[in-house]
């Protein structure tokens, strides 16, 4: 949701709910949750969660990592953004993983978290998201939780609707939301053609190794979300679109003119066959592909060439399904028969059916095309309508039980309704202006349902406020019953854009909990006290040290000059279940690092001054943390001081 | 000499004694096979730990634990023995180095003697031999036990006296069987399932013996 619109729709928001007559304002029932609530997200000291929630950390640039039902914050995985905490983004095992075709980016904005899947389910091996700002998508390892890969998304801006996994987990997917020159080019704003590009990326099963296989060049609207086929529709991807006005400015208005925009209907197993018979063409737009190999180190590979289809090389690879009127979501209901657009315009929610687009697009019921691809009629996909659905339906998912669960920001209320009728059972209001939500597994084949998690935009008098930024919010609802009953409130970094959660055994027994030290394979590792060393290269000083409790080995050195750049490669000597070392360096102009047992990170550090100089290790570890220090000894540039370090007392 | 061939009692000094006589006489069939499935059954010490010490404190809920075998010490979880070495060092204790421990070479080859040995009185089926199998391998478990206790006295008082936690009179020998508290770590030193194969090996062949012993001094009589 574009944040000019969140605002302005705020106060229309506001109004709604003080005008509802529901009995569920906060000056009646309890915050409106419901009486049991307290019992159902209670989670014993000592006890764990029922799932994992991955939860976006929007403009953070992370991941968050939550317990459900309790709403726990369990961890921050750092994805796009440096994160000194960890030391993510400033070691030099991990720096190359923030490289983009334009550059160091240590920033981005996270927004769609999904779990790889196999046979349209959940399996807990990566958990896939996207950066919107400069395209890019991540592939995070949930063994270790750390980020193992970054692929840049080349002739795209606004990597929003991404990444959206097929059903076995073949592709994710980025679309264009900005749409630019394709290829860019140094045009007038107003007079330039500008074009859309939806991307299949490789996913390797084995490895989770990403590849850009193939682009779309499309029309330049702004490709929304997207959601792949499943079952029935399994070798389809289906993305919502805006601004089919093609505006350039001023786009609250003028991208909200027509009554309709569309839902794209990829088939990507078409798009598959016209790559095969040689039907792309080749384009060469440098992007960065970064992964951690098998020694830990992140490295970049700038690649240089796409394969490129359009309508007039695979016109049936992609139809357009006329859907009102801006929609944001495009849902498939556990069969992959139903395609829900979230029109977050519209007063309706449409349905479409997948089986009655086939039969469309086989009898050409068209009602036009644009650039080459075909627009079906909207009478000849649409399944039903659902009505009263409320302002602003954004987002679907599924409980598994026939019922389907939309967002509605303006209105900020779920509803719930049926897909045997496509009438509203059920509705709740979210406190406030909700975005995306949740259910456990809602885009699977077989939900797990049980509870809805609301993403909400706005919290305004909902926590004790924190000057004018305030917190941001989720909140727990149970869906196990005909009602929906809201359960919890609990704060979220960043902006949830997204979640998806999983049953926790899928992720919990698959935790490693330290790194083998003999199979470190790092080249600055040090596996023994008994090889630490200090070697001068030039201006460059390499120090190999140990870290154990509770010492750094060596831990005086004596011979460094100021403008020297000295890399501290320390490696984690231990190999116990919950003891990383941490290392701070006095004056250095990055951050500390955080080593876990077994691991070797890299800081570097470039004295300015002479002095002496001291080292810390900055996590807890153990009684004698504190004394686990040391000292640098740093010289005048010329000096001559003699490099000398201290080696283990045998 | 050939297995189930009665050598001359006369020939033994004191030859008036019946009893004596008897000892010299073969086993019954059950006990022999009895006897090799015993001797058999130590076979089983170079796949199992002999002996299971464990550590608990409240920072490591789920224990830290290594298990001695006839030929190594191992963590009873990967990296434990790293661990448990760690930790020591902070009593100035020294590191537990399996590879420095002679007995890891010697004890798989005594093993081997006793089962081999074990195999032969079965065969031969003599009584006296018998009894001296047992009395050979009760001596050879005690002393065992003993060396144990030796080595966990050595490791409990050998300490650094740079250590950074030293107490004054505190010692860290382990307990030799059953529970102790050493500062935060409860200790627990207890047979492992070899062990028990040991002890259950032990038990069967002293009850032959005695059952024999009977036997003969009923068939003397």
């Amino acid at each position: 949701m574009p944040i000019a619109l969140s605002r302005s729709l705020t106060g229309l928001s506001l109004a709604l709910l003080a005008a509802a007559s529901t009995g569920c304002g906060r000056s009646t029932a309890p915050l409106g949750a419901s009486t049991d609530a307290a019992q159902r997200v209670y989670v014993a000291p000592g006890k764990y969660d029922e799932l994992y929630a991955f939860m976006s950390g929007g403009f953070s640039g992370n991941i968050t990592v939550y317990g459900i039902p309790s709403g726990r914050l369990l961890q921050q995985v750092p994805v796009f953004s440096q994160y000194p905490e960890k030391g993510y983004g400033y070691s030099e095992q991990t720096k190359a993983m923030l490289n983009t075709s334009y550059g160091f980016v240590p920033w981005d904005d996270t927004h769609h978290p999904q779990l790889s899947m196999t046979d349209g389910m959940a399996d807990g091996r990566w958990l896939f998201i996207n950066g919107v700002n400069t395209p890019r998508i991540a592939r995070i390892d949930l063994t270790k939780f750390e980020t193992d890969e970054i692929i840049e998304i080349p002739n795209t801006a606004g990597g929003h609707g991404s990444p959206y996994l097929t059903e076995n987990s073949e592709y994710v997917v980025s679309a264009t939301r900005f749409a630019i020159p394709t290829p860019q080019a140094d045009v007038s704003i107003k007079d330039g053609v500008f074009g859309g590009m939806i991307s299949f990326i490789r996913v390797d099963s084995a490895t989770g190794h990403m590849a850009l296989a193939f682009q779309l060049r499309v029309p330049g609207y702004n490709y929304d979300l997207s959601r792949a086929g499943r079952g029935v529709s399994h070798g389809w991807s289906f993305f919502s679109t805006y601004n089919t006005e093609q505006a350039k400015t001023l786009l609250e208005a003028n991208a909200s003119q027509r009554d309709k925009d569309y839902i794209a209907a990829v088939n990507w197993k078409q798009a598959e066959k016209c790559v095969a018979e040689g039907k792309a063409e080749e384009w060469t737009t440098p992007y960065a592909h970064n992964v951690v190999g098998k020694d830990g180190v992140a490295r970049t590979e700038m690649l240089r060439t796409q394969k490129v289809l359009n309508a007039k090389t695979c016109a049936d690879m992609m139809y357009y399904l006329p859907t009102p009127k801006s929609p944001h979501g495009a849902d498939l209901d556990p069969t992959g028969e139903f395609i829900v657009g979230g029109g977050k315009l519209a007063t309706v929610i449409p349905v479409h059916s997948f089986s009655k687009m086939l039969k469309a697009i086989a009898a050409k019921d068209f009602e036009g095309e644009v650039d080459g691809f075909p627009i079906l009629k909207y009478t000849s996909t649409i399944a039903g309508e659902v009505q009263n659905p409320g302002l602003g339906p954004l987002h679907t998912e599924f409980d598994g039980k026939g019922f389907a669960y939309t967002s509605v920001f303006i209105s900020s209320e779920v509803v719930k309704w049926s897909l045997k009728d496509f009438t509203v059972v059920d509705r709740i209001p979210t406190y406030y202006s909700i975005g995306h939500l949740l259910i456990p597994g809602g885009d699977t084949k077989k939900p797990y349902g049980k509870y809805m998690v609301a993403m909400n935009k706005i919290t305004k008098d909902r926590y004790l406020p924190t000057g004018p930024e305030l917190t941001q919010s989720a909140q727990l609802y149970d869906i196990s019953g005909d009602k929906m009953k809201l359960l919890l409130d609990f704060p979220t970094t960043g902006e949830p854009h997204y979640a998806q959660a999983i049953p926790a055994e899928l992720i919990r027994e698959r935790q490693i909990r330290t790194y083998t030290l003999s199979e470190n394979t790092d080249p600055y590792a040090t596996l023994s006290e008994k090889n630490v060393k200090v070697e001068r290269k030039g201006g460059k000083v390499h120090v190999y040290m140990t870290a154990i409790r509770s010492h750094f080995l060596p831990d005086n050195i004596e011979g460094i000059e100021v403008g020297d750049s000295v890399f501290f490669h320390i490696t984690n000597l231990e190999q116990d279940w919950d003891v990383p070392h941490g290392f701070a360096m006095l004056g250095a102009q990055n951050s500390e690092l955080l080593i876990m047992p077994g691991q070797t990170r890299t800081l570097t550090w470039q004295p300015n001054r002479a002095g002496i100089f001291p080292f810390y290790c900055t996590d807890f570890c153990s009684a004698l943390h504190q004394e686990m220090s040391g000292y640098i000894r740093v010289s005048p540039k010329g000096s001559g001081v003699k490099l000398t370090w201290n080696t283990p007392t045998p | 000499m050939t297995s189930g061939v009665t050598p001359a009692g006369a020939s033994v000094a004191g030859a008036s004694s019946g009893t004596l006589r008897a000892a010299w006489r073969p086993m019954t069939g059950w006990s022999r096979a009895l006897v090799a499935v015993a001797a058999s059954s130590l076979g089983l010490l170079y796949l199992l730990p002999l002996w299971s010490i464990g550590l608990k404190a409240p920072q490591y809920p789920e224990g830290l634990g290594m298990y001695i075998w006839v030929d190594r010490i191992t963590g009873q979880r990967a990296h434990e023995l790293q661990s448990i070495n760690g930790l020591n060092h902070y009593i100035g204790m020294k590191a537990i180095v399996p590879e420095s421990i002679p007995e890891l070479r010697i004890m798989p080859v005594l093993i081997g003697a006793l089962i081999a040995t074990g195999l032969l009185v079965a065969l031969w089926g003599k009584r006296r031999a018998l009894y001296a199998w047992v009395a050979l391998f009760a001596l050879g478990a005690l002393a065992g036990l003993g060396d144990f206790w030796r080595w966990g006295y050595d490791y409990g008082h050998d300490l650094n006296p740079h250590a950074a936690i030293r107490i004054p009179g505190l010692t860290y020998q382990p307990p030799l069987l059953g529970t102790k508290q050493l500062l935060n770590f409860q200790a627990t030193s207890w047979p492992a399932t070899g062990g028990w194969v040991v002890v259950a090996a032990l038990a069967l062949v002293a009850g032959l013996a005695f059952r024999e012993w009977r036997l003969a001094r009923s068939s003397a009589g």
